[in-house]
Formats: C-alpha cells, sequence, structure tokens
C-alpha cells in the first residue's frame, strides 16, 4: 500500500473553528442554481428529497384509500365503477408498498446512517442520486399511467394467470411490473451503499457494539432488501417477458406453472413485511432510548433478534400460499416458522417494555408514536399468530380479516414509529421544533381513527366480507361496520393532515431546536441542525455505546483529514480502526442523465423488445461518463 | 460542541486494495445480490424441471460444445486475470496495460462464443417453459458477462490515458475480483444449462 504524503496539502489539524467550518462547508456544499441541485449527491439533500417524495406518495396513496373508504360506506353504491375500484387498490397496495413504506425507510436511513456513524457523506453518493431518480421516475410513471387510466388493476401482487396477456390485454399489468423493475433498482442501490456506509465509514472507535440500534436495523433491512428484491426482479421480468416476447413462464399449457409466479413473488413478499417492520424497530429504539432516559435494555438482544428476524422472514413465504394445495409436510413446516418468527419480534418488545419500566419516561409527542405502535403491532402479530395456522387462515384467506391484520402490522409496525420518527428528527432535518400541541392532535387523532378504522374488519373478514370487492348488497348486513370503519379512516386521514400542517407551519417560523434539543445521545445530535454540508468539522472518535451521554460538553475528535478536496475516513469492519483517507465523489450530472437513459429503456421496452437495443447505448455512454475521471482532484491522486 | 483532538489520520493512505477499499465493498455488496439473483433463476429452472414430467419440454439438450468451450475458457481466464490483479498491486502501468488489453480480447471472444451458445440451445423462448427459463439464465448471465466486458474496455482505454493515477490500480483489482465471479457464476450454470437435461 502506497503511504501518500502531500506536505503541502492543507490539513484540518492546521485550522480551528470558523475558519476551518468555512472551508469544509466551501468544498462540500451543493453548487447552486438549478443544475447544482441536479447535480446533488449530498446524502442530506439526497435524502430529505427523498423523504418528502416518498410521503407524497402516502399522500396519494392515502386519497385512493379513502376513495375506496367512500365507496364501501354503504351497500351498492355508485361512486367508484367496479374497473376504477381494481386500479384503485392496486394502485393503493402498490403504491403503499414500493413507492412510500421501503422507499421512506430507506430514505430515513439516506439520511441518518451517515450522521449517526460519524462520517461525511454516505457510500457511493453518486448511485444515492441515481437512486432517487430512478424512484422518482419509476413512480411518477405509474401515476401518470393511473391518471391516462392505464392504471395496474390485477392486485399489488398481480397474480398469473389474471396478470397474463391472456386474461388482461392491455399494458396496465406491464406498467405495474415495470415500475417494480424501477424502485427494485432504486432500494438496492441504497441496499448497497447503507451496507458499505455502516461496514467502512464508521467514525473510529465506533466498534459492532456501540452501533446505534437505528443503524443496526437499517443493516439487517439492507441485507435483506439484497437478498429478497432479487426475487420479485425475476418475477417481474419473467412476467413482461410472457407478456411481451411471449415466454412460457407462466402458461400451464407450455410446462409453465402459475404457482412459481406466487413462489418467486411471495419470497421477495414476506422478508419485504420485515424490510418495512425492521426499520420502525429501529426507530422505536433510538426514540425509546431518548425518552425513557436511559439505554434500551437488552442491547444485544435486540441485535440478535434483529439479525434472527431477517434470517427467519426467509421462510415464511409459504404462509401466503396455504389455500394452494400444499402438502401437509409444507403447511405444518410453514405453520411452524411463521409462529417462530413471533418469538423474537416478542424479545424486542419485552425489551422496550423494561426500558420503560426501568426510566423516567418523558411522555412527548415520538414517545406517544412508540406507545401506540407497541399496541397495535402487537394486536396485529396476534392476528398473524392466528392466521400462522392453516385451518384459520383457510377460513379467513382473502377476506377483510386479512386486510385487518397487515394493517395493523404495517401501519402499526412501521407507520406510527415513523410519524414518531418524523416528530424526533424534524429538529435535526431543519434545525426547527414540531408543535407539541398539533403532535397530541396527531397521535391520538391516528390512534383512535386507526382503531375504528381497522378493527371492524377483524369482524367484516369473518362474517365473510371478502377482499377487493367493489361494493356489496344490503342483505349481507356488512353496511354497518363498513360505515363506522370508513369514519375511522376519516379521522385517521385528519390525523395527517394535523401532521401536514403541523410541518408546513413550522418549517419556517417553528422554534429553533438547537444541536441536541431533545438531550439525546448519538452522534447526530452532536453537529448543528440541519448539519452542515460536511456534517462534522472534524470526525468524531467514539469511546462508548451512547457518546453523548458520556461527555455532553465535550467530543474527543481526529484530525488530519484534507481541507481541499472531500475526503472520508475508512475504518475497519469490526473494530472501526482508521484504514484510509479515502476521496468522496463531486457533484455530477450523470446519476441524473443514467436515469433519464435508463427510464427511456425500461418504458420503452414495454412497447417494443427493441428498445433494449436502441435503449442500451444511451445507457453505456452515460455510466462511462459517470465512472471517467472528470480531472478534479481526487480524481488524479 | 468543544473538540478535542485525540488522534490524527494524515499519515494514512489516501487508498486501499481489496477489504481497504470502498468499492471493493461496493462490488461485494452487488455480487451478494446479483449472486442471489443468479440463486433464484436456477431455483426457477429447478421448480420447472420439477413439475413437468417430461424435460427438455419439445426440444433435444443443448449443443455441449459451445458451453463446454466457454467453461475452459473461463477457467483458464483466472490466470491472466490473476496476474493483471499483482501487476496491479505493484502498480506497473506497462503490465497492467498488457492484462487488460488480454482480458478484453479474451471477454470479446466469451461474447462471440456466447452467440453461439444461444444458437445451439436448440430451443427459442416461446418454445415452451423450457426454452424461456434456458434464455432467461442464459441471457442473465450473458448481462454480466457484457458489463464487465464493457467495463474492462473502459478500463484499459482509461490506463492508456492521462488519468491512469495510482489510485487506478485499486480499481484495475475491483474489476479482476468482478471477474471471478462471472467466472464463479458461470459453473453452475453450465451445469444446470448443459447437463441437467441430459439427467
Amino acid at each position: 500500500m502506497t503511504v501518500r504524503a502531500d506536505e503541502r496539502e492543507l490539513r484540518d489539524d492546521a485550522l480551528n473553528g470558523l475558519e476551518l467550518s468555512a472551508r469544509l462547508d466551501r468544498i462540500w456544499r451543493t453548487p447552486s442554481g438549478l443544475l447544482g441541485a441536479l447535480m446533488s449527491v449530498d446524502h442530506k439533500v439526497v435524502g430529505r428529497r427523498y423523504i418528502a417524495t416518498a410521503f407524497a406518495f402516502l399522500l396519494l396513496g392515502g386519497i385512493l384509500a379513502i376513495l375506496m373508504r367512500i365507496q364501501l360506506a354503504g351497500p351498492e353504491q355508485t361512486f367508484l365503477s367496479a374497473d376504477k375500484y381494481n386500479q384503485i387498490f392496486t394502485m393503493h397496495g402498490s403504491t403503499m408498498m414500493f413507492l412510500f413504506a421501503v422507499p421512506v425507510m430507506e430514505a430515513f436511513a439516506v439520511y441518518l446512517v451517515p450522521l449517526m456513524v460519524g462520517t461525511r457523506n454516505i457510500a457511493f453518493p453518486r448511485l444515492n442520486a441515481f437512486s432517487y431518480w430512478m424512484f422518482l421516475f419509476g413512480g411518477c410513471f405509474l401515476w401518470i399511467s393511473f391518471a391516462l387510466n392505464v392504471g395496474p388493476d390485477v392486485g399489488w401482487f398481480a397474480y398469473v394467470p389474471l396478470s397474463s396477456l391472456q386474461y388482461t390485454p392491455t399494458k396496465r399489468p406491464d406498467v405495474w411490473a415495470q415500475m417494480i423493475t424501477f424502485t427494485e433498482v432504486a432500494a438496492l442501490a441504497v441496499s448497497v451503499e447503507i451496507v458499505v456506509t455502516v461496514f467502512k465509514l464508521r467514525a473510529p472507535g465506533m466498534t459492532l457494539d456501540r452501533i446505534p440500534l437505528f443503524v443496526w436495523a437499517m443493516l439487517v433491512t439492507s441485507f435483506l432488501v439484497m437478498f429478497a428484491m432479487p426475487s420479485i426482479m425475476v418475477a417481474s421480468t419473467s412476467l413482461i417477458l410472457d407478456r411481451l416476447v411471449n415466454t412460457r413462464f407462466y402458461d400451464s399449457s407450455s410446462g409453465g406453472h402459475p404457482l412459481l409466479w406466487q413462489h418467486l413473488f411471495w419470497f421477495f413478499g414476506h422478508p419485504e413485511v420485515y424490510i418495512i417492520f425492521i426499520p420502525g424497530t429501529g426507530m422505536v429504539s433510538a426514540i425509546l432510548a431518548t425518552f425513557a432516559r436511559r439505554p434500551v435494555i437488552g442491547y444485544p438482544v435486540i441485535i440478535l433478534s434483529l439479525i434472527a428476524t431477517g434470517f427467519l422472514s426467509f421462510g415464511l413465504w409459504v404462509h401466503h400460499m396455504f389455500v394452494t394445495g400444499l402438502p401437509q409436510l409444507g403447511a405444518g413446516l410453514f405453520t411452524a416458522s411463521s409462529m417462530l418468527i413471533a418469538v423474537p419480534s416478542g424479545l424486542q418488545i419485552f425489551c422496550w417494555l423494561a426500558t420503560l419500566w426501568d426510566g423516567r419516561p418523558v411522555y412527548r409527542t415520538p414517545l406517544l408514536f412508540v406507545i401506540g405502535f407497541i399496541v397495535i403491532f402487537v394486536l396485529g402479530g396476534l392476528s398473524g399468530v392466528m392466521v400462522a395456522s392453516v385451518p384459520i387462515d383457510t377460513q379467513v384467506h382473502d377476506t377483510y380479516f386479512v386486510v385487518a391484520h397487515f394493517h395493523y402490522v404495517l401501519i402499526g409496525g412501521a407507520v406510527f414509529p415513523l410519524v414518531g420518527a418524523v416528530y424526533y428528527w424534524f429538529p435535526k432535518i431543519t434545525g426547527r421544533m414540531l408543535s407539541e400541541r398539533l403532535g397530541r392532535w396527531n397521535f391520538w387523532l391516528a390512534f383512535v381513527g386507526f382503531n375504528v378504522a381497522f378493527f371492524p374488519m377483524h369482524i367484516l373478514g369473518l362474517i365473510g366480507m371478502p377482499r377487493r370487492v367493489y361494493t356489496y348488497t344490503a342483505d349481507m348486513d356488512w353496511a354497518h361496520l363498513n360505515l363506522l370503519s370508513s369514519g375511522g379512516a376519516a379521522i385517521f386521514a385528519l390525523s395527517f393532515a394535523v401532521l401536514l400542517v403541523n410541518v408546513m407551519i413550522n418549517l419556517r417560523s417553528g422554534e429553533l431546536a438547537g444541536d441536541n434539543p431533545w438531550d439525546a445521545s448519538t452522534l447526530e445530535w452532536a453537529t448543528s441542525s440541519p448539519p452542515p454540508p460536511q456534517n462534522f468539522d472534524r470526525i468524531p472518535v467514539v469511546k462508548h455505546r451512547d457518546p453523548l451521554w458520556l461527555d455532553s460538553a465535550s467530543l474527543p475528535v481526529v484530525a488530519g483529514l484534507s481541507v481541499e478536496r472531500r475526503e472520508l475516513l475508512l475504518t475497519s469492519l469490526a473494530e472501526a480502526e482508521p484504514q484510509t483517507r479515502e476521496a468522496s465523489p463531486e457533484p455530477s450530472i450523470w446519476p441524473l442523465l443514467t436515469a433519464i437513459a435508463t427510464t427511456v429503456f425500461f418504458i420503452g421496452s414495454i412497447f417494443t423488445p427493441w428498445a433494449v437495443l436502441w435503449g442500451t447505448p444511451p445507457m453505456a455512454v452515460t455510466l462511462i461518463g459517470w465512472f471517467w475521471p472528470g480531472g478534479s482532484k481526487e480524481d488524479e491522486e | 460542541m468543544r473538540q478535542t483532538i485525540v488522534r490524527n489520520v494524515a499519515g494514512l493512505p489516501t487508498f486501499g486494495y481489496g477489504a481497504h477499499s470502498g468499492p471493493w465493498w461496493g462490488a461485494m455488496g452487488f455480487m451478494a445480490l446479483e449472486g442471489m439473483g443468479f440463486a433464484i433463476a436456477i431455483g426457477a429452472y429447478l421448480y420447472l424441471y420439477a413439475v413437468n414430467p417430461n424435460w427438455p419440454i419439445g426440444a433435444a439438450p443443448p449443443d455441449l460444445w459451445p458451453g463446454t468451450a466457454e467453461t475452459i475458457i473461463y477457467l483458464l481466464s483466472i490466470i491472466p486475470n490473476e496476474m493483471t490483479n499483482r501487476v496491479a498491486h505493484r502498480q506497473d502501468l506497462a503490465k497492467v496495460r498488457v492484462g487488460l488489453i488480454a482480458m478484453s480480447v479474451i471477454g470479446v471472444g466469451l461474447l462471440v462464443l456466447r452467440g453461439f451458445e444461444f444458437a445451439h440451445l436448440n430451443t427459442r423462448w416461446d418454445n415452451s417453459a423450457y426454452g424461456s427459463i434456458v434464455w432467461l439464465v442464459l441471457g442473465l448471465h450473458t448481462t454480466h458477462l457484457a458489463t464487465d466486458v464493457g467495463d474492462t474496455i473502459v478500463l484499459t482505454v482509461l490506463m492508456f490515458t492521462r488519468h491512469a493515477k495510482p489510485r487506478r490500480f485499486s480499481d484495475v483489482t475491483d474489476n479482476v475480483f468482478y471477474w471471478n465471479f462471472v467466472v464463479l457464476a458461470w459453473l453452475p450454470l453450465y451445469v444446470l444449462l448443459d447437463w441437467v437435461p441430459r439427467l
């Protein structure tokens, strides 16, 4: 290895205070103007865009939910046609899963993980920018198609043969399949970035057992994405090939098999639930420690639970297929594994309860959402254990009981922690506090509204209401519970309106937050709010799992990094010992151009297979432009 | 917050090889997820194999020679690849250029051979589910092969320009590393595509 000793280069050990900050700010700042904005590779800028875009899709998906609840509020309503309803429930599920839940968790990780591990940017920042553009273009593609009445209408899991060309001879399933490809490319890219950021960019001294729990959660999630999403990419590719070039993967008359689709889909689809839920647990652990005023009890138990959940999540997929006629051994095995996964989740919940029990809880809005999470998620977990059993699942399969179950798990397990996380980290991201009063309104409206909306669905399912019906007749006796559910949905929607108002009002005029308004213990609170482009003037040195509680007045740091160019400190995997000072890429327009070329390729290939031929050269050109050294100082070392 | 400097890292190198380099870990990550993609495709093949009483469906097994020739070349290519790795670690620019040219030529040769392999599969993608999965598996690997060959050629050209700076040697070793993955991924696919239909 070559040790470079360029004595002429100015380092951060030669400067101090404002002079140091100003210099680093100049080097790391995103260029001004529209072009500069399009070139940004700052993880905070990309992370903010990612968060805002994911919430915009939440709003759109939420509006669809309200439309469905209006339609179902009474029997035989004609507010939505059957065809529109099919598109709307498919769009709702696809938007919430692929454009909101997964991306929003990755978005928070993109923003927070580099700060929490004490570095200046995410690993592969240009890939990060590319990932965002792909996510944005894929989401817009889906929604523009919907606006043009080409929105997918085959359910969010697009089962064959319904989604085959024979039964759906429109472009709608192609739009669905290609939207999947967009979002999976985006998610896979972020996952690799997070893994490398956690493995190699941690502050010196942040050994594996000092990594914040949220970061651990995102690390496990990233591995789940890396091992689950290839399955859906194979699935969506083979579906689109069946539809466009007459391959026979799912055509039973030519040796294909419709159940192959279900296996490929659910081998991704079940880990997907944990890809959404595990980041939520990380948020819960972060919030809980701060507001219980003590470290979370059972740090190693929680980490081992996260890892165990990750492994087990790959052994459950067949429980979505209990009614397809499995061999008895298969049914038994997947019932057992489905029940087993409740164990690590249960362990985590006991750790959190013990933390609250032993702490001195301060009941601010983020903690309220955490408590709401515990209540709702435990209820969702209980109905999960119920449907893990084949006889019960056979009865309630494709009924509103299942709809109730997964909304309890997903909204309880992910959205409640997420809204808590918005209240918790908003001060860091914007420098301003959200209103506590509106926060309490937000929580209680959400908690009451959610339960009123979704609890009756358990009963509706048990008395036989199937999911995905656009209406029902009055003699089914489902009207009252549906009306109640729609009323709850309205209250739940109102809670998001309160959140939106709270954010809008306080974005500009909220009370100033200061560096560490909650007196929290992790490194993102050791820098200003919002953090400067360089995150930290000097890279922190970590000596404790809760560095800011060890010493809140002074921060041990390393010196010796360049102040003339973008430089990061790489450390070893386990011990986080400094290894190299590696260059970090400068802003570039190429990730955007590559994303545009890829978009043309993806959308073009829905209409003609030749797009694969003429779409490849522009992608190759933009990729070469991306990787070709730009002559900047760090490129020429 | 007051800062106390407890350590100085000015003496550290500005790039590293292998586990000391960020891009190496990035390559590892992509290999993991792409390897999973191969595993899933293999799983889909075996699923279709298991549910169909006749395999291959309505076709003869692929002709053996293109796949076998490829396998031999892949295995032999590890030698010049490893030599490129060693001279890159020594930062010997002249020899790195030779190694990269050799690897580019081998890669292009393999792409040509791959064309023959498609032609000798003895089935089309739209014949049956067998034809579909065979084309998918081979297509997936061809994407990796073509991407790596493209990458190698760009890197070769780069090493003949003024940008051939020391840190690029680390990029060369990452490229070497990725080629090993392309080779390793091929071996089970060769058995799957050329021998499983003969069982």
